[in-house]
């Protein structure tokens, strides 16, 4: 009897090893920190493409994927590594959406998951330096490198006639990484970067620095830091001292805080964001309405790129071991092949089953290049009249 | 005219702003040195109770508002500071009662009381976000600027800007009579001899028949006026944000130390050489040198410290201040 208890339960167990299947995925972002606010709706984007891939019932034969949500803290390196380590060794997830910020993302990557084997696509980690990282071959992101918003900066900052400006950034990953690479596209180009001056958030008090910025002068300061932080207070002392009148935000100043701190006092400065446009972003921006959460929230869609490109690869490998299926995630992104939007995941398994190509196109028109990693367009924005105004896609 | 460029230059980046965020500090210190004067120890949640005092004027504030009350070209906020100074004074005096009050008659060291205080902070710290949230505040209505940078281009003709927030002149004028009404009331009235009699010596004071709880209860009812006054002029200056406060405890402290702990003529000098410190070692001369010696365009940026290291130089100067003078620039206690 106990044997045959046994043998059935071991039966169980390899029946459910066959079918069962419920594939899980890690959702590795910062629940709480300085990015708290953003979290939600980019595991949200994460969620609802599992979802839609689950209903479909087309995934590795009628398998089901789910999300399991894990705290990246954006800026400890530590309980990021220890999130993705529980993610893969307790959770068993098959590949992770994530991390959030690039120090902790290159943390995680290099003490877990590359030693894991584990695939990580981070939807928001923009720092250059993991752009030239060995990974294996594991990590990708869908969003843009700093070093291509330092392109498209730099040509902005250009067309408006600036040939010298004084730079500050804030004193992180994000903030040195951007601040760097700009400065060297910019010199590039022929350009003078007057000062380049980090800035600490969460300080009382910015009077030095805006006493040293304003020292070293330029037509225009570039702020590359986070408009609810040390930005703004730069920002403020910049402005009330008069030592510039024009600014150049990068993507983490360009936020509602903007308008509604400095409005007009800001008029004709200008600034870029990572931001896609299109057929797709429209289509994931219905599906996210339905689904109950606000798609455009700041790297939502990316989320739900990053999350669809690894079930696709999956399904193109027709295998959930992250060693095999990290070489297909380049071939569903990319051309050729039929182009998938939002909403057409279902199809987009359908043709992969039927050994057809597809070019997985998403909510924010992937395009993986280099080393695996999105070539993004860019929201170029101007403030009139106290608003945040679109100028042009490019 | 270049040299008249080169004045402005360094009072509008250095004097000005560094005087405003000096005399913010002083107030800070100021209650830190009280406390530290007559109850004898380091009370860790004077930041937080800052903030406290803040959290509620800005509620009162808010009232004011809504009921369409204002100050004329004064932020409304003054109006209300009373308000809050008796918020938080009752505050502080329930905060005695229940937590400080059991230590002080069991006479307990006061490392002991000054770790209390950080039980304090804590509880004060979530009370103010429970209260206000942790999101950044302004609250400030009344006229932004005395003179804008470009006004003062266009009166003078001069290449430099100057502009002074309106809030900067404020605080300059009320930490002045705070600092005021303060020495004199310590110097003259009853309470403040007998106030100055407890700090020299407990127990002679109490021989010669004063009243160590009132002492005591006036000593944090002050404490709480000048903490709120000063978060709320520095809310009015920059901005309200509960987080701020926690990180002002850090160059408070030193100030107080700088100049003497236990002396109010000393944490008003601190604060100034800590401000001071701050601004001027880090400032870049480049732009100065270039109007006092015309044709020199120096390569560098003339930058004695990057900004980077504007802590580490008030820090710096505590360090050395303690280890040639442990009591501080003026006569304090030695810590």
């Amino acid at each position: 009897m106990k044997k045959l208890l046994l043998a059935s339960a071991a039966l169980a167990l390899t029946a459910g090893g066959a079918f069962a299947d419920d594939v899980k995925l890690g959702i590795s972002l910062g629940f709480t920190g300085p990015l708290e606010s953003m979290s939600p709706a980019m595991a949200d984007g994460a969620e609802l493409a599992m979802k839609e891939v689950s209903d479909s019932g087309k995934f590795m034969g009628g398998a089901t994927v789910t999300g399991v949500r894990g705290d990246s803290t954006c800026i400890d390196s530590a309980a990021a590594s220890a999130t993705v380590e529980k993610l893969i060794t307790a959770d068993g997830v098959k590949g992770i959406v994530g991390g959030m910020c690039s120090g902790e993302t290159t943390a995680s990557l290099q003490n877990v998951a590359m030693p894991k084997g584990m695939v990580m696509i981070s939807p928001s980690a923009t720092s250059p330096a993991l752009s030239t990282l060995d990974d294996n071959g594991l990590f990708f992101r869908t969003s843009p490198s700093d070093a291509r918003q330092s392109d498209v900066m730099t040509d902005i900052i250009m067309e408006h006639g600036i040939k010298s400006v004084a730079l500050t950034y804030t004193n992180n990953d994000y903030g040195k990484g951007l601040a760097d690479s700009f400065a060297a596209a910019f010199e590039a180009k022929g350009g003078k970067i007057t000062i380049n001056a980090a800035h600490d958030d969460g300080k009382p008090d910015y009077s030095a620095e805006v006493a040293a910025l304003a020292a070293a002068g330029g037509d225009a300061l570039v702020i590359a830091g986070y408009v609810d932080q040390g930005g703004s207070g730069i920002l403020r002392g910049a402005l009330d001292t008069g030592a510039f009148e024009t600014f150049v935000f990068p993507d983490g100043m360009v936020g509602s805080a903007l308008e509604t701190n400095f409005g007009a006092e800001v008029n004709g400065s200008f600034g870029q964001m990572p931001s896609s446009e299109g057929e797709g972003k429209e289509k994931f921006l219905e599906l996210a309405k339905a689904a109950g959460f606000d798609g455009s929230g700041v790297y939502s869609a990316e989320a739900y790129d990053a999350a669809a490109l690894i079930m696709l690869a999956m399904a193109a490998a027709n295998s959930t071991d992250p060693s095999v299926y990290k070489e297909k995630v380049m071939d569903v992104a990319n051309a050729p092949g039929e182009k998938i939007l939002p909403g057409e995941l279902g199809k987009a398994l359908e043709l992969i089953a039927e050994g057809k190509d597809v070019d997985y196109q998403g909510a924010s028109s992937v395009e993986l290049i280099g080393a695996g990693e999105s070539a993004g367009t860019f929201r170029e924005i101007e403030v009139k009249d106290g608003k945040i105004e679109t100028v042009r896609y490019r | 005219m270049d040299l008249l460029n080169a004045f402005i230059a360094v009072l509008n980046y250095v004097i000005v702003p560094a005087t405003a965020y000096g005399a913010q500090l002083a107030l800070g210190a100021l209650g830190v040195t009280l406390i530290y004067g007559i109850l004898r120890f380091s009370n860790f949640a004077h930041g937080d109770t800052m903030a406290f005092g803040t959290a509620l004027t800005i509620l009162v504030t808010w009232a004011f508002q809504a009921l369409g009350i204002s100050f004329g070209p004064l932020p409304t906020a003054l109006l209300a500071l009373p308000f809050g100074i008796l918020g938080t004074a009752l505050f502080v005096l329930g905060t005695d009662r229940v937590v400080y009050r059991y230590y002080r008659t069991i006479r307990a060291a006061p490392i002991y009381i000054t770790m209390v205080s950080v039980g304090v902070m804590f509880v004060m710290t979530g009370l103010t976000r429970f209260i206000i949230g942790v999101g950044e505040i302004k609250f400030d209505d009344g006229a932004r600027f005395l003179i804008t940078a470009r006004e003062f281009k266009t009166l003078t003709g001069l290449a430099e800007p100057l502009a002074i927030r309106s809030t900067q002149a404020i605080t300059l004028v009320a930490a002045g009579l705070v600092v005021w009404a303060l020495f004199w009331f310590l110097a003259k009235t009853r309470t403040g001899k007998s106030m100055r009699a407890y700090a020299d010596n407990e127990d002679l004071a109490l021989l010669s028949g004063i009243d160590p709880n009132r002492v005591v209860m006036v000593t944090w009812i002050i404490a709480a006026a000048l903490a709120t006054i000063a978060g709320t002029l520095y809310g009015l200056d920059k901005s309200f944000k509960a987080f701020n406060y926690f990180q002002m405890l850090l160059p408070i402290f030193a100030a107080a130390i700088v100049g003497g702990l236990g002396n109010p003529l000393g944490a008003i000098a601190g604060g100034f050489v800590i401000a001071y410190s701050e601004v001027a070692v880090t400032y870049a001369w480049k732009k100065v040198a270039m109007y006092l010696i015309p044709g020199w365009e120096p390569e560098s940026l003339l930058q004695l410290l990057s900004t980077e290291y504007k802590f580490a130089v008030s820090f710096a100067i505590l360090i050395i201040v303690l280890l040639f003078k442990p009591t501080g620039l003026f006569k304090g206690k030695s810590v």
